[in-house]
């Protein structure tokens, strides 16, 4: 029997999905256990915890369009 | 804080709630079968649908609360906007094609759509309600807060009149004019919070907010007699005599020395230049005597580094306590998990097409909510150093930053954020109507009905819940918003994520499984938030230290027992109830 969560479209989504549980999770670590990580400024002007956070809204913007654009092209 | 009524905004707000129940009703002279009521006939543009889900999603939560936990506390309110979006990602990739495929018209129809089990239907109705009313109330008492600043009228007031304006466009044209409402609140949201974020950005950042002298800086204290008198500094309060604004940038950089703005910034450099000021937020403290109750707000002088960073409110972060952490953890845990789970979300993908519209509307959500957050974190800084912030009020961030720019945008964002309510609580009565209507009357119970009865019984359990949500409203008033939202996002992605996972990804879930995972998350993650310490405090107004649980927020726990009791039952239950990929329109 066909299994629609195999498909290969179905199956970027869920590689993506972990891409971005992994993003979250680093936060997530970084919160809980090196929060003295979060002042640090790595790019210059704003700090990680700013940087970081900004990151994951764009982050799940950009996983998001990458996986339409991969399933328009399946 | 007294609030002055504006003419302006009670035109604007009138003309908002007025053109947006006369478009209920010109919509609902369109004719209504139970598909348009419930899903409206699944014809929406996807495009439309991506907006509306930013209109059905941003809820008083995201734009008061959020703002206003960053107005008072810094980057944590910041916190909620990264587990709000990031929930999104759940929604796009694992459960949007899915949901679409299997259900109908509500979540209980997809979750079942393998078995056909009353048992399954009846646990997620009950589920669904419980999650609703739960979002409900945190909608409703902002609706509350805001109309005491816009009207001049009593909290209560602004309940009802929620109440009664989304009973109107939930009855009139069900879905269809659920989505129309919520389509153009996302987009005068976004667009008026993008305007106000530049707003905040031409101005930079101001010492003292443009004030002179340092008496604004002398502490203030409001005290309610036993009689229900309000006294501020031992008078009583009026608007000559009341608390004063605060919030207020004391130095800045020592790049802009000498100087007392910083003059227009770009964005990074606006986040860059509050991380090196310093500024005074305001802490309150409570004594009750024989008086009386009296909390006396006194100025914090606070590096901007240190509100830029995790801490402020959930204080456990800095503490080290390890319940403290766990109570965080389990929170974005559930913030992550929640959004898939929230049935008010789930239905609207029924409004769409077909599988890629669902997808390609999540997207377009994203896209909306993401920008959204954002703004968020420039609303709630700029109001924090905006010299206009309401001490005993932190719902009331936004539109007072509005007002410190001017009358007429403090209107037009009120009156947005008004809107806002309707647009969340359309959706949430169109959610529970669907579960009493379509699950529990008619698949439960079993009665008969006609496609006009349907819709009929539809409208009725709306009124209900509508009358529901306004008592709660008023009952819960004293509540942050955004902290009663992560309530509703516990039980939702407690009750309703490892039923929907499982059914997605292993075949040997079971109808007594689903029920056994529902029943067991919503009860579990239910009790957990009754016993916790925050509602100790907050609800019940005893000790927190005799709470049974050893953090509040029940998700880290409850979550993985829903995922537990589904795969233990379904082990146990007889191979003949497993689930089949058999799809929609197999009921």
């Amino acid at each position: 029997m066909n299994n629609p969560q195999n498909s290969p479209g179905r199956r970027l989504g869920l590689a993506l999905f972990w891409v971005y549980v992994a993003l979250y999770a680093g936060f997530m670590a970084v919160v809980l256990f090196r929060p003295d990580l979060l002042s640090l400024r790595p790019f210059g002007g704003v700090n990680l915890a700013i940087a970081y956070g900004m990151g994951l809204i764009a982050a799940a913007f950009g996983l998001s369009l990458l996986s339409l654009f991969f399933r328009a092209d399946h | 804080m007294l609030y002055e009524t504006s003419p302006l905004a009670l035109a604007i707000f009138a003309a908002f709630v007025g053109g947006v129940i006369g478009l209920s009703f010109y919509l609902g002279r369109k004719g209504q079968s139970a598909q348009a009521y419930y899903a409206a006939h699944g014809e929406v543009h996807w495009f439309v649908n991506g907006i509306a889900f930013a209109g059905d999603y941003l809820s008083a939560a995201s734009f008061l609360g959020i703002c206003g936990m960053i107005a008072f506390h810094g980057y944590d309110g910041f916190l909620y906007s990264i587990g709000f979006l990031a929930g999104w990602i759940v929604a796009l990739f694992v459960i949007a094609e899915p949901i679409k495929a299997l259900g109908r018209f509500t979540f209980a129809d997809a979750l079942d759509s393998r078995f056909n089990s009353r048992g399954i239907k009846l646990a997620v109705a009950i589920s669904t309600l419980v999650v609703s009313v739960f979002y409900l109330i945190p909608q409703m008492v902002g609706a509350g807060d805001l109309i005491v600043p816009l009207l001049g009228l009593p909290h209560w007031v602004g309940v009802v009149l929620v109440g009664v304006a989304v009973t109107l466009i939930v009855v009139t044209a069900g879905m269809v004019s659920t989505t129309w409402v919520q389509f153009i609140k996302g987009s005068l949201l976004v667009f008026f919070c993008g305007v106000l974020a530049a707003l905040i950005l031409d101005r930079g950042l101001v010492v003292n907010a443009g004030r002179p002298g340092e008496e604004n800086l002398a502490p203030q204290t409001r005290t309610v007699t036993r009689d229900g008198t309000v006294l501020v500094d031992g008078a009583p309060q009026s608007r000559d005599h009341d608390l004063r604004p605060v919030g207020t940038i004391r130095a800045l950089p020592e790049r802009y020395a000498g100087k007392t703005s910083t003059g227009p910034l770009r964005p990074l450099e606006y986040l860059a230049a509050l991380e090196d000021s310093t500024i005074v937020t305001w802490a309150p403290t409570k004594r009750v005597d024989e008086a009386g109750v009296h909390t006396t707000y006194a100025p914090v002088e606070r590096r901007g580094v240190d509100l830029l960073k995790p801490g402020g409110y959930f204080k456990g972060l800095t503490t080290g306590k390890l319940a403290d952490r766990l109570d965080f953890a389990s929170l974005m845990l559930a913030l992550f998990c929640g959004t898939a789970s929230l049935p008010h979300i789930l239905i609207r993908y029924y409004t769409v097409k077909d599988a890629a519209a669902a997808r390609k509307s999540t997207v377009v959500g994203i896209a909306a909510i993401g920008a959204f957050y954002v703004l968020t974190l420039y609303l709630g800084l700029g109001a924090m150093t905006s010299g206009a912030l309401d001490p005993t009020s932190s719902n009331m961030a936004a539109p007072l930053l509005a007002k410190s720019f001017s009358t007429t945008l403090f209107a037009i964002i009120s009156a947005i954020a008004f809107t806002t309510v309707l647009g969340t609580v359309s959706g949430l009565i169109m959610a529970g109507s669907g579960a009493v209507a379509h699950d529990l009357v008619e698949n439960v119970l079993g009665v008969r009905m006609t496609d006009h009865e349907k819709v009929r019984c539809g409208k009725l359990a709306a009124v209900g819940l509508g009358v529901v949500a306004m008592a709660l409203g008023i009952l819960f008033r004293s509540f942050n918003v955004s902290f009663l939202v992560g309530w509703a996002f516990n039980i939702a992605a407690s009750a309703n994520l490892p039923a929907l996972v499982m059914l997605l990804f292993w075949p040997r879930t079971t109808k007594q499984g689903i029920i056994a995972a529902v029943t067991v998350g919503m009860l579990a993650s239910l009790a957990w938030i009754l016993l916790s310490a925050d509602t100790f405090e907050k609800v019940y107004g005893i000790s927190r230290d005799l709470s049974p649980v050893p953090f509040s927020q029940p998700g880290l726990v409850t979550i993985p027992l829903g995922f537990l009791v589904l795969v233990g039952v379904s082990l146990l239950s007889p191979p003949a109830e497993r689930s089949a990929p058999r799809g929609r329109g197999s009921r």
